[in-house]
Parts: C-alpha cells; structure tokens; sequence
C-alpha cells in the first residue's frame, strides 16, 4: 500500500535521489587561507548541475574536494561531509573515488601530452578490471561520440588542438564507465562554436548513458543552457541556486553574469561597481 | 693515421659506454616517473652487486642468487617509496634530492653492514679476452655486456609501450595530477618504478662488479652517469643510450689521441675530467640535452 502510494505519486513526475551531496563543507589551503567557507549543494541522479561563479570563487576546489585532488595541492576539507549514493567519500582517495564511479575532468585538460590521443583514452580505463575485448568496445563507444578523435588517435595529444584536447580529457574520464563526472570548465579557451559541439556531446552522454555532471563555469550562458539546476559561488559560499531557466530569467543573474540588463550590455567596469555594493544573501 | 687502431679504441669505447648508459637509465627512470633525481641509484647498484656476490659465495645458485637479489631490490624499491618518498610528496624538488642524499648512505651502510666491506671478485662465466672480428679486436666481455644492456633496454621499451602499467608510467611521468584524476594510484606506480630501477641497478651492478670487482667504488659509477644524463637528457631513455655511448668512446678517444698529443702519459686519467667538460660545454650549447624532451606547448 505504502509502496504503490509512493509510486503513484512519483509516477507523473519522478523526483531524482540525491545522489552526490556536499554538507557545509569548509576548505583551507596551506593551513590559514580559508577558502571554502561552507558550501552545499546536491546532485541528483542523471542530471546536470552547473556552479557558476567569477573566476576565484571557489568551483574547482569545490570539484576538487569531491575527487579528493586537493591533497596534491595542499588543500584540506577541514568541516563538513561528502556523500556519494548515501556513502561517504572525504577519505576516499582518488582511485577508490574513481573506482565508486566519479571521475573528474580537470581544468585546463591535462592531457597527456607525450601519448597519443588513444593511449589517453586507454589511461583512464586504468581502474577497470573488465577484459580487453571490453575496453576495445568503450573505445569504440568514445569515439562514436567523439569522432574527430577517432581520426586523431595515433597523433600525441599534446599536438592537437584545444578543442581535441578537451574531447580527449572528456573521453578519457568516459573510458572508467563513471556514474558521474565533475567537469571543470570545458569551455576555458575555447572557441564558440567548439564549445557548443562539447555542450552538445556532454548533453547526449547525459541522456544516452545517464552520466549525471556537476559543471564549473565562468560562462553562464552556455552552462544555464544545457543545465537542469544551477549554484552560484561568490567568495566561498553558494549565494544563490535554482532551476536553471529561473536562474536564468532573473534579472540579478542576467546584470552580473550574463552581461544583460534591461538597458542592454553594461560595461564590466559598471557591473563590477554595482556587484561592490551590492551583496546576495542565499 | 692507424685506422684500424682508431676503430679498435672507438668500438672498446662504445662498448664500455653502454656500461655507462646502463647507470644512466636508472637515473631517467625515476626523474621521469616521480621528478625525484636519485642521487642513491650508485648506492642501489652496489647494494644490489654485493648482495647477489655475498649470495653466490655462500653457496646459493647463480640464477637462485639472480631471483632473490631481485626480490630484494623491490622490497627496497617498496620501502624507499612509502618510508621516504610518500611523506615528502609535494615537498620542493631540493628536499627530495636531499633525501635521495641520505639514501645514498643508508643504502651503502645497510650493504656494508648486512654482506662486509671487501672487494668481492665476480665470474660471471665470460672472460674478458679479445675476439677478432676481422681485422679488428673486441672485448669478448664488453660484446656479451652490450648484448644484455641492448636486451635489457629492448624490454624495458615493450614494457613502457605495450603494457597497462607502462603505459600508466608514462602518464603519472607526463603529469601526475592528471594521472590521479583518471585514478591511477601514483604510490603503485612509484614504487614499480624504484623496483624497475633497482632491477636496472643490479644488471648494471653485475656487469660493473664482474669487471671492476665488487666494492664502494661501484658507488662512483653514479657520478659516472651524470655527465651521460647532462648531454642525454634527463628524461630520455635513447638520450642515455647515446649519451653513454658517446661519453665512452669520446673518452677512450681523448685518452688515446689528445693525451698523447699534449704530452699527458697514457693512463694520467684524462677519461676521468673529459666526459664532465663534454658535459659542460654542452650544458652552454644544449642546456636540455641531446634528447631531452622539450615542453610541448600549445593552447
Ligand atoms: N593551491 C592553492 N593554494 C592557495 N590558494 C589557492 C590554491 N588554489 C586556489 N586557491 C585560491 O582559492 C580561491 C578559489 O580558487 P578556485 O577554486 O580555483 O576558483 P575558481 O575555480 O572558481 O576560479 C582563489 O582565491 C585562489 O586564489
Ligand atoms: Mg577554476
């Protein structure tokens, strides 16, 4: 009875599980610089959740907290909790994490450059116990969504182009089979129409193979666009979140991070001065 | 000009060069995988030689010897990565040398305390007498030493191109943050590569020791190996290959022509300065060595 009542109920419109769930947590690098200063937020099951903040607010060692990279860069969740299908995952170190299903794909790429695009591929499948015959088919699965790398496979990565690069990385992540994939600024340097193509692939692995996404990016645009939900971070903390058309639609979102107000594009000096005297609270 | 003579010191030169290139890929090995240079790889070829000569003479089997010394090696490759390495993970490059430092003298007492102090002989069953090979002699030794060093190279190659975990060596020596990220653990991958390099250490150890006998001096043989890694570079496995060649058969051949020519007796040691001013005028020419790999940037 219980059963079928909460079935009919979440039939017409099924609400997702919380799935990754970062508590409160705190970060401080270095011992004293404390940059994080209590940030939550959820991603449920087979969706994309984007992080959207100025540069130096906080996204990627938010994303790095998650994959537990920060040790290598002197980083210490001091507070909080982070849950990963109701487990917790802060003293995961990375392999395990990618071993659970999260990978994540850095900022800047990082490909290796001295392999080939391929032998990047075959990288991340590093953790998979599965046979040959398996990975040889994920490979396939790669660049069936990636064919331009499947005409780069044999070049060294570090001698293709950015936006190659970013397929590779992507790609690369895609090789561990994850559930889940923390994509750091995909669209850094890259030019519009190579970062539509990416959004687009990134969209498809969503809904053909329900890899769910938590997405850092400076640009709000395309990132609201191809989002279900969306947190913003300004110094440290989530300042504001919502349903990625609402946010969106507001006009706050639209002055600051869009660059749009009802009087059209303002200057970034403008904008910057208005943010200074102006502050959000969530 | 006595040619045949030319060719004879140039081909005894290459060959003992590749004694020289074998050193040096222990050196790369590591620098590339961790950044760390070891300073202890002279330390790890003498530690290796002696215990597998301590073994021999207490009775043990040669290939028995061979097996255990190895095992030995990876124990201390093992070791060196979690006692020493995985603290000091993310320390400046200078603290790891320095450590790389202590090693050295940790690993040279720890040989000399567990085997003794002696110079140990070592037969390794070929004798060390010329073959013609036309009208040319070559060290029978020296061939059968270049053949394993050729072999040995051979099958680090298939291992660093062919294998999951080659392949994983060559990604953590590539960038080792993105190697974490895809989960390769770089704490495996570290301690592989100190095994790899101790392996390295040992053939070097015996081919070394069975020529010079073994003793502390073998340590020197990683001093030997700089001025390879100078004009090789010090992440290219070729550029030690050649870098040992060249230093070997540009030393025979100072000793032998410019010696003479500027009056120094054969035997003075000018093999023992010359391949570090080799070094040092390539250190002006090609700071990043023959084969040393460039940054490949591109954005
Ligand atoms: N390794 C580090 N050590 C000290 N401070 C850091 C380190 N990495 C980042 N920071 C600081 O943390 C803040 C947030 O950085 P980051 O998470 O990279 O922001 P975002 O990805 O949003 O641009 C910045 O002020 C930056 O200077
Ligand atoms: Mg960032």
């Amino acid at each position: 009875m219980q059963n079928a009542m909460t079935q009919s109920e979440s039939a017409p419109k099924p609400e997702p599980a919380p799935f990754l769930s970062i508590n409160n947590i705190e970060v401080i690098y270095d011992h004293v610089i404390l940059v994080l200063k209590g940030v939550s937020l959820q991603v449920p099951k087979g969706r994309i959740v984007a992080l959207l903040g100025a540069n130096g607010a906080g996204k990627t060692t938010t994303l790095k907290a998650v994959s537990n990279l920060l040790g290598a860069e002197r980083g210490d969740v001091t507070k909080g909790s982070i849950e990963f299908c109701g487990r917790r995952i802060d003293q995961l170190n990375p392999s395990e994490l990618v071993k659970l299903g999260v990978v994540q794909v850095m900022e800047g790429r990082h490909c290796f450059g001295h392999l080939t695009v391929e032998e990047n591929l075959l990288t991340g499948a590093y953790t998979r116990k599965g046979g040959r015959a398996k990975i040889r088919q994920d490979l396939e699965m790669v660049y069936d969504y990636f064919p331009r790398l499947k005409q780069r496979c044999t070049s060294l990565a570090g001698y293709t182009s950015g936006g190659e690069q970013q397929m590779t990385a992507v790609g690369r992540a895609l090789m561990a089979r994850p559930q889940m994939i923390l994509l750091d600024e995909p669209s850094m340097g890259l030019a519009p129409q190579i970062v539509e193509e990416i959004f687009d692939i990134v969209k498809n692995l969503n809904v053909k193979e329900g890899v769910s996404f938590l997405l850092a990016e400076q640009n709000t645009n395309i990132a609201l666009r191809f989002a279900d939900y969306g947190y913003i971070l300004e110094n440290g903390r989530v300042v504001m979140d919502g349903e990625a058309k609402e946010l969106a639609a507001n006009e706050d979102v639209k002055e600051f991070y869009l660059g749009l107000s009802k009087g059209g594009r303002k200057s970034f000096k403008e904008v910057k001065h208005y943010r200074r005297r102006k502050r959000w609270l969530a | 000009m006595d040619w045949q003579f030319f060719l004879e010191v140039l081909i005894g030169g290459l060959l003992a060069g590749v004694m020289y290139s074998l050193v040096a890929l222990g050196f790369v090995l590591i620098y590339k995988a961790s950044g760390v240079f070891n300073f202890a790889q002279g330390g790890m070829v003498f530690f290796a030689a002696l215990t597998f000569v301590s073994l021999v003479e207490r009775g043990v089997n040669f290939w028995l010897a061979m097996v255990i010394t190895l095992a030995v090696m990876v124990v201390l490759g093992v070791l060196i990565e979690r006692i020493v390495l995985r603290p000091l993970v993310n320390q400046p490059q200078i603290t790891l040398f320095m450590a790389t430092i202590g090693l050295t003298f940790l690993i040279e007492g720890l040989a000399q305390g567990i085997w003794d102090a002696q110079v140990h002989g070592l037969d390794l069953g070929i004798p060390d007498v010329p073959v013609k090979v036309g009208a040319i002699n070559i060290s029978q030794f020296d061939l059968f030493a270049s053949a394993t060093a050729g072999i040995l190279v051979l099958a680090l190659a298939v291992f660093f191109q062919k294998t999951r975990i080659g392949r994983a060596l060559r990604a953590v020596a590539d960038d080792h943050q993105a190697a974490m990220s895809v989960g390769i653990p770089l704490n495996h991958i570290w301690a592989i590569v100190w095994a790899v390099a101790g392996f390295v250490g040992l053939v070097a150890g015996l081919l070394w020791g069975s020529r010079t006998g073994v003793q502390f001096a073998l340590t020197f043989t990683a001093l030997k190996a700089l001025p390879v890694l100078i004009l090789g570079g010090f992440t290219s496995v070729p550029g030690a290959i050649v870098g040992g060649l060249i230093i070997g058969a540009s030393e025979k051949l100072a000793e032998v022509y410019i010696g003479s020519s500027i009056g120094l007796n054969i035997g003075t040691g000018i093999e023992n300065w010359f391949p570090y001013m080799l070094a040092l005028l390539f250190l002006l020419i090609r700071p990043e060595g023959l084969f040393g790999e460039k940054r490949i940037e591109r954005v």
